[in-house]
């Protein structure tokens, strides 16, 4: 799945492109609060924080068959036979603006990701997400917002994202997560994304980055329990030119709603290290 | 380990080494208990609580327990400057090139000996404060009985290079004394940021990139039978102290190495006692495994960030090469050995 957009010749990238948009359309109709790619200014106005910023604090998840593949994708069997249909593919409408613009070389590598998805996707080894796969994936995030920082908090393998609003700088350092700058355009939190290394993944689905991924987001509160989520990935080692995902991200509305532990380390040891325990018969 | 190092903590370290270079005795912050310190007026944030926000360091030369021969609560001034002194100079030690030993980092080299590392002066003999001896109190039968089956099941599974499960949690990057809670110093990269919003703190620890969210809203318990390696922890404000309660443990945590159970109640307190001193003051009530409660305090020191993203599980390598190396010495132990053995 996904591959049949490597097939797709030049001429028929236009219809795909229509159909996405139609399908795009069609499921914001569908949402009770869709997420438009530039909300409308004044459309809404979030309460404000102590230092007068849009107050985006929270607990909030994404619902959307994007984690399997961020491209449209038909349902599918499961990669584990054994899993049947609660581990199948559920079918998605993507959540990218037109087909992934790779380079012929990337996209080879893509397609190879995907038929060795088992061995190689970094979820199945509880390995940090990145982003913006963190913001997709079927796990509810918090954001802790304050004047200087505001983090981003994932349930998933306990990943931070440390936004850094006022002391802006120049990566540091490599990292799964990347370094993110961010400032205020109204309502909109804008965060630019640099400092990534080339192992994490946006999806199930094989499709990757290189290091020198660079991704803009803005989020934007549409109502009271809803933001409008939509990011820039730019990646010239790896895309021809700039693409986008926008999806709309839900408030966790229970009274109780809180992140769960889920350290997933001890999960995945077996599968990790199991080769290499000592065998049992003497 | 050394990819860990290499990752985040040479970084860390280093950014904080340059800074923190400065004698420790000038920047000590004096025990609590001795007299005439004028009090602090805490900075406040807007909604009237004690600002604890920024980067803090818990490094310590103190032990958990008073060392033997030790009868006294305090040391002098000029003791403590000796031994940190002395101990930093057996840290900064270099190891002979070629040598087993220098196969590990070195802690100096790379910026992570406690020396180079902000560290608030501490005079205490011991870091818990209560009992007063400076010793855990004495286990009941039923803590006796539980540790005992522990090491008994740790024997059952084997040598530590039998198997990645039977690594303590900080090998395989589950855990770390960093991130308790309750939070206690490590060898290195002892740093933690503090962020504030309405309703939440976050703790922020480097080791393991592990975020603790303390709502302090009055958001109820979890129910008991959902358990967490790192509990779960509710926070208050008491007067200016930040009081937080956690609960709801595994058997797979730390703090198992002193002996406490996964029913464990830990009541951390959080006071600002000066600009750059935080003090922190955890109380450990576990009926089943100790005859009563018991406390220890560390000041945590001002510090400089950015906290760095340590992905320790992912840059595993030392696991995979220690399992790896046992297979591999097992293996030339079998071809040497005739068959029959």
């Amino acid at each position: 799945m996904g591959d049949w957009l490597g097939r797709a010749s030049t001429t028929a990238v236009g219809v795909i492109a229509a159909i996405l948009l139609t399908a795009s359309a069609g499921a914001q109709t569908r949402a009770a609060q869709p997420a438009s790619p530039q909300p409308r200014s004044g459309a809404y106005r979030a309460p404000r924080t102590a230092d007068g910023k849009p107050n985006l604090s929270g607990i909030y998840q994404a619902i959307t068959e994007a984690y399997w593949d961020i491209e449209p994708h038909s349902a599918a069997p499961g990669p584990v036979q054994e899993l049947g249909a609660s581990f199948a593919t559920a079918g998605g409408l993507g959540i990218t603006d037109g087909p992934l613009p790779y380079k012929p070389e990337a996209l080879a590598k893509k397609k190879e990701n995907y038929a060795n998805r088992i061995k190689l996707d970094p979820e199945i080894k509880c390995y940090l997400p990145g982003t913006p796969r963190g913001m997709y994936m079927p796990y509810p995030f918090q954001i802790i917002q304050t004047p200087a920082y505001i983090m981003i908090v994932s349930s998933y393998a306990r990943a931070v994202r440390t936004i850094y609003m006022t002391d802006h700088k120049e990566a540091p350092a490599d990292s799964w997560m990347g370094w993110s700058n961010g400032h205020w355009e109204g309502e909109t939190l804008v965060i630019d994304t640099t400092g990534f290394n080339d192992l994490s993944w946006f999806d199930r689905a094989g499709n990757f980055h290189s290091d020198q991924l660079h991704v803009v987001e803005r989020i934007t509160a549409t109502d009271a329990d809803h933001l409008s989520y939509e990011a820039t990935i730019e990646d010239p080692q790896t895309f021809t030119r700039p693409w986008k995902i926008a999806l709309p991200i839900y408030r966790r509305l229970e009274k109780n709603a809180q992140l769960l532990e889920f350290n997933c380390i001890p999960f995945v040891e077996d599968l990790i290290y199991g080769q290499l325990r000592k065998p049992s018969s003497n | 380990m050394l990819r860990r190092l290499l990752v985040a903590t040479a970084l860390a370290g280093f950014a904080v080494a340059i800074v923190h270079i400065a004698p420790l005795a000038a920047q000590g912050q004096a025990a609590r208990g001795s007299a005439g310190a004028p009090a602090y007026k805490v900075p406040r944030l807007p909604d009237g609580h004690p600002d604890f926000q920024g980067f803090w360091n818990n490094t310590t030369y103190t032990p958990l327990e008073r060392p033997k021969g030790i009868d006294r609560e305090f040391f002098t001034k000029e003791e403590v400057v000796e031994q940190m002194k002395r101990a930093a100079a057996e840290e900064g030690e270099q190891t002979t090139p070629g040598t087993i030993a220098d196969v590990h980092y070195d802690f100096t080299q790379f910026g992570l000996d406690r020396s180079q590392a902000p560290v608030a002066l501490n005079l205490r003999t011991s870091l818990i404060v209560d009992p007063a001896d400076g010793h855990l109190p004495p286990m009941t039968e039923e803590g006796k009985r539980l540790n005992a089956a522990r090491a008994e099941a740790r024997k059952r599974a084997g040598a530590i290079t039998d198997a990645a499960q039977n690594q303590p949690l900080s090998v395989r990057c589950i855990l770390m004394d960093r991130d308790g809670p309750p939070m206690l110093a490590g060898a290195y990269n002892n740093n933690y940021q503090i962020v504030q919003a309405p309703d939440t703190v976050m703790i922020l620890v480097e080791m393991l990139h592990s975020p603790r969210i303390i709502p302090t809203n009055g958001r109820p318990a979890l129910p008991a039978s959902i358990r967490q390696i790192e509990g779960s922890s509710r926070g208050r404000w008491d007067g200016d102290t930040l009081v937080i309660e956690t609960t709801n443990f595994t058997d797979m945590f730390m703090f198992a190495a002193q002996g406490a159970s996964a029913d464990m109640k830990l009541t951390e307190r959080f006071t600002r006692t000066s600009d750059d001193t935080l003090m922190y003051r955890f109380t450990v009530d576990d009926p089943k495994v100790w005859t009563r409660p018991w406390s220890a305090e560390v000041p945590w020191k001002k510090s400089i960030g950015p906290i760095f993203e340590h992905a320790c599980h992912e840059g595993n390598y030392s696991l995979t090469n220690l399992l790896r190396g046992a297979r591999e010495d097992e293996k030339r132990a079998r071809e040497k050995k005739p068959a029959s053995n």
